[in-house]
């Protein structure tokens, strides 16, 4: 009997009411194709076919990611290596997995194990997901951003699962004495019509190959999943709530002292000399003190001692990347780059919008600062962080101090939080520089001052938007994004894409024209309304600054200045802003989202003077999320005191409907999009940076205003859509854009008018700015005053 | 080098470091004790947060001399023996409403709200909207809206 005949027979015995007959005559259900790998405990591998693709079809000229966007791009990278994911069952019974993806918070550990765990009828409880460290030969496969990773790996897991739970059943076929088609498989478990049962565990050996071959199989439908689609709780929260969850800082690497680096008062500053070395090196806890091309490196006992160090270096300083620059000069040099609009700006007959948002610096960091452990030898080195593009960091800090690629092993750590920040090796590549220089492992930490000033930001940008109407029809609608550049360095997550990024001019030309930033641009954006022409393009200038992807690339900044202008559109129709979208959407799925949050959250019910709804819809990641907010702009909420605190609008009520395909973990996808939203919040009310004279002024969180309780909603609502699909979307990043446009849109209807640029407080500053020089504040003594 | 010692979670514990390095780096460097975690270390985003003598503090801002004998500091780790169980009520309703993402500001988050829960009974009082309002604790991945259900549910639960 053949594997794939085996699949089918179980599947049939386990489910009645399934087709599985049909796909083992080669009917019905897709085979897949995969391994059995040899060993002497069962380990099963996937090999698959490029997934079909449900190509959009849609009335009027498709924008490309209708076709094919970066999830696709994404997809399409890890497939010819995906072979080389393989799960491992265990002589305890358990299942072992490791995913080569980061878990930084968006729940992908336990997603997956409900995966798993659905295919092998084995609890979650006894699925095992780890990371996987650096494996350079996944190539384009492990890169962890743009939500991509459930879409991407989804089908190979289960695959690989499939596989092994037949060569389970082959195995209990021998050892119980029955057919495999008599057989079924539930919790671990192999039960014979007799009733007697056999383990996993105990199969895991006997089921093990001792050479490497290829089999078929056929995956579960849908009906049969008793996993997937249920609410789940995450597989590390009891670790989480106890603090027994380890991040980079909490392991325990000999030797591995803390360090920290005092940094330049300017941006992208470097250092020179360190005039009272000696001094240093005398203080308390002190061990080691080097020059490294970021700063002064300091490894002490403690952290603490670390701070008080870089507190007393003096310092010179070469100049920054940005000397003398501030937000305006950055932000003219913005508008000297815009690209032109194609419809010329005097309609005859038509209306015509024309409007104009810029957008400050953000912030990405996580509330983990950038940090890693690093242990560089002579001829090794080791380097412990949260990576979600491990293998460039392998290459990048190989290249960094002189030993070969596979002289570094790179260990995936759980991290704090990412938000687009950890797609970059920053922390890694400084720690070995400065691990090679003291020759002892260290222990980075970046003091939090040093992520808003010397990190990654997301890039200041503008976005033009012109829209040109005739009578009650649409004819074009043109958006127009000019961004300081993006950095895109990490590319698919290896040195090739990764070079292609670095070198736009020569091979983003040999790909059409477009580099790196501008194909993500082209990739991302689709604007879900029959306009008519619709163009949105993207240019970049200005290479000075650290940035990254910010949960999201473009979308959050392109969605509130887009529904921003459909508001106005629709004002200028004298049609309600809910109307006017129903009139011009382009898609069912959307519509389902919008129709979803207009009805859940009452839209059009009366609000009183100073409050307002406002409502948004955005489509990426193979779905599509629907945002209704309530805000409250009195002056006695905006002006409400909080010690420390911006308070501000708030919004009261938050309703969301998210379209995200195929939902592996309902419970798991509420939290994104809540939190989602709280991104969103920030970026249009409270979070940016402000430049002056070369340097960010923001060093902690009283300075970077992120989402806090005193600004979160008191009601915020989830609806889930079930679309029918059998294709799972993103979910990390799906929450921000529309959350962010409804915002927006609701501000400027409470308060009238419509503002121009974002976040809407970034023109005050509301702090006095800590000191350059020391770079990092002084370590407060008072905190038992303030004990409640 | 100076002797520093207090009662960490239920047991006392002696370290020898100078006077002036805080608490929180005296934990976490030097007793390995990894649950309070630093996000600013400036009394600000408050992942630190722990207990002295059952209320919360932030040990990046106070000086391990300035510690007594006799006080007892409470990390997450200690939470549970403070009600003779497991888990905390209040850790508990984290997990019942599965409030983590990442993870990391949650050993704080729960400190902070057991702590505001005393006190507004200290206040003989019941809890109300504006307490959660000012949680000052901050959460990057945003699971301020689980936060405010867990803490009403683990003060329903604790005694």
């Amino acid at each position: 009997m053949s594997i794939a005949e085996t699949a089918t027979d179980a599947g049939n015995m386990h489910n009645p009411s399934s087709t599985a007959g049909a796909a083992g005559s080669g009917l019905g259900r897709r085979s897949f194709l995969g391994y059995v790998i040899g060993g002497t405990t069962l380990v099963a591998a996937a090999e698959f076919a490029a997934p079909a693709r449900s190509d959009a079809v849609v009335p009027s000229l498709p924008q490309v990611p209708e076709l094919y966007d970066l999830e696709d791009l994404q997809t399409d990278a890890a497939l010819p290596t995906s072979a080389l994911i393989s799960v491992s069952i265990n002589k305890d019974g358990t299942a072992s997995f490791a995913i080569p993806r980061a878990e930084v918070g968006q729940g992908i550990t336990t997603s997956t194990a409900m995966i798993l765990a659905d295919e092998l009828d084995l609890p979650v409880s006894k699925v095992k997901v780890t990371l996987a460290p650096a494996r350079p030969e996944l190539v384009f496969n492990q890169l962890t951003g743009g939500s991509n990773t459930t879409v991407s790996t989804y089908t190979p897991i289960r695959v690989a699962a499939a596989i092994a739970r037949n060569a389970l059943l082959d195995a209990a076929a021998i050892e119980l004495g029955y057919a495999v088609a008599r057989l079924r498989t539930y919790d671990g478990l192999v039960e014979a019509p007799n009733g007697t049962t056999i383990g996993y565990g105990e199969l895991a050996e006997k089921a093990a190959s001792p050479e490497t071959k290829q089999v078929e199989v056929a995956l579960k439908e849908a009906a049969d999943r008793k996993v997937v689609g249920r609410p789940h709780n995450r597989d590390d929260a009891l670790a989480a709530v106890t603090g027994q969850k380890d991040f980079s800082m909490d392991l325990d690497v000999k030797g591995a002292l803390p360090t920290m680096v005092c940094r330049a008062p300017t941006l992208n500053g470097t250092p020179r000399r360190l005039k009272n070395r000696k001094k240093i090196k005398r203080m308390p806890g002190v061990k080691d003190v080097v020059k490294v091309d970021t700063g002064i490196a300091v490894r002490a006992r403690t952290f603490g001692q670390c701070i008080d160090a870089i507190r007393e270096m003096k310092v010179v300083w070469n100049k920054g990347s940005a000397e003398g620059e501030s937000d305006q000069t950055i932000l003219a040099g913005l508008r000297r780059a815009e690209l032109p609009m194609v419809v010329p700006n005097v309609p005859i007959l038509a209306d015509q919008i024309d409007a104009d948002f810029a957008f400050a610096f953000r912030s990405s960091a996580a509330l983990e600062p950038n940090c890693a452990i690093a242990d560089v030898r002579e001829d090794s080195a080791e380097i412990w962080a949260g990576l979600k593009v491990p293998i460039l960091a392998q290459q990048n800090i190989a290249a960094a101090i002189g030993l070969r690629q596979d002289q570094v092993k790179v260990n995936v750590i759980t991290s704090g939080g990412s938000f687009g920040h950890k797609l970059f090796s920053d922390a890694a590549i400084e720690a070995a520089k400065i691990s090679k220089k003291m020759k002892k492992p260290v222990r980075l930490m970046w003091h939090r001052a040093d992520e808003p000033r010397q990190g990654r930001l997301h890039p200041m940008c503008t976005s033009r938007v012109r829209a040109t109407m005739l009578g009650n029809e649409v004819l074009s609608f043109e958006q127009r994004n000019t961004s300081v550049v993006t950095d895109f360095s990490h590319g698919l997550g290896e040195i090739i894409t990764s070079t292609i990024d670095e070198a736009p001019t020569d091979v983003g030309k040999a790909l059409g024209g477009l580099g790196f930033s501008e194909t993500i641009f082209t990739l991302t954006q689709e604007l879900p309304y029959n306009f008519g022409a619709v163009t949105q393009l993207l240019n970049e200038t200005d290479d000075r600054f650290n940035t990254g992807s910010m949960r999201n690339i473009y979308s959050p900044d392109t969605a509130v200045a887009s529904e921003l202008v459909i508001d106005m559109m629709a004002k200028k129709m004298k049609m309600d802003p809910l109307e006017f979208r129903l009139k011009f959407i382009k898609d069912d799925r959307t519509r389902a989202c919008l129709e979803k949050v207009a009805k859940e959250g009452n839209w059009g019910r009366k609000m009183p003077a100073h409050r307002a709804q406002g409502i948004a819809v955005h489509k990426e990641y193979k779905g599509a999320t629907a945002v209704l907010v309530e805000i409250d702009t009195r002056p006695s909420t905006v002006n409400r005191k909080i010690r420390n605190a911006v308070t501000g609008p708030r919004v009261t009520k938050v309703v969301m409907a998210v379209d995200a395909g195929l939902v592996i973990n309902p419970r798991g996808l509420e939290a994104q999009m809540q939190g989602g939203f709280m991104d969103g919040l920030a970026l249009t009310l409270t979070s940016s940076c402000h430049l002056r004279n070369g340097k960010f002024l923001e060093a902690s969180w009283d300075n970077y205003f992120y989402t806090r309780q005193w600004n979160v909603p008191r009601k915020i609502d989830v609806h889930i859509m079930d679309p029918g699909v059998d294709q799972p979307g993103g979910a990390g990043e799906a929450g921000v854009p529309a959350s962010a446009a409804a915002v927006a849109c609701a501000y400027a209807r409470a308060v009238g008018k419509v503002p121009t640029a974002f976040p809407i407080n970034h023109g005050e500053i509301s702090f006095k700015p800590k000191t350059f020089v020391p770079p990092v504040p002084k370590s407060p003594t008072n905190g038992l005053k303030f004990t409640y | 080098m100076p002797k520093q010692t207090f009662i960490l979670n239920g047991k006392p514990v002696t370290v020898n470091v100078n006077d002036d390095v805080r608490v929180l780096w005296v934990l976490r460097d030097l007793l390995g004790v990894t649950g309070p975690k630093y996000g600013c270390g400036i009394n600000v985003c408050k992942a630190c947060t722990s207990h002295i003598n059952g209320k919360a503090f932030n040990p990046c801002s106070v000086k391990v001399g300035d510690l007594k004998k006799k006080d007892r500091v409470t990390t997450i780790e200690g939470l549970p023996d403070t009600v003779g169980k497991q888990l905390h009520p209040m850790q508990q309703a984290w997990i019942d409403r599965d409030v983590p993402q990442c993870g990391y500001c949650q050993p704080g988050q729960i400190m902070a709200a057991v702590a505001t829960v005393k006190k507004v009974r200290r206040e003989g009082r019941q809890l109300r909207e504006s307490d959660l309002d000012e949680i000052r604790n901050i959460c990057r991945c945003g699971t301020y809206a689980r936060i405010r259900e867990a803490v009403e549910e683990g003060a329903r639960n604790m005694r």
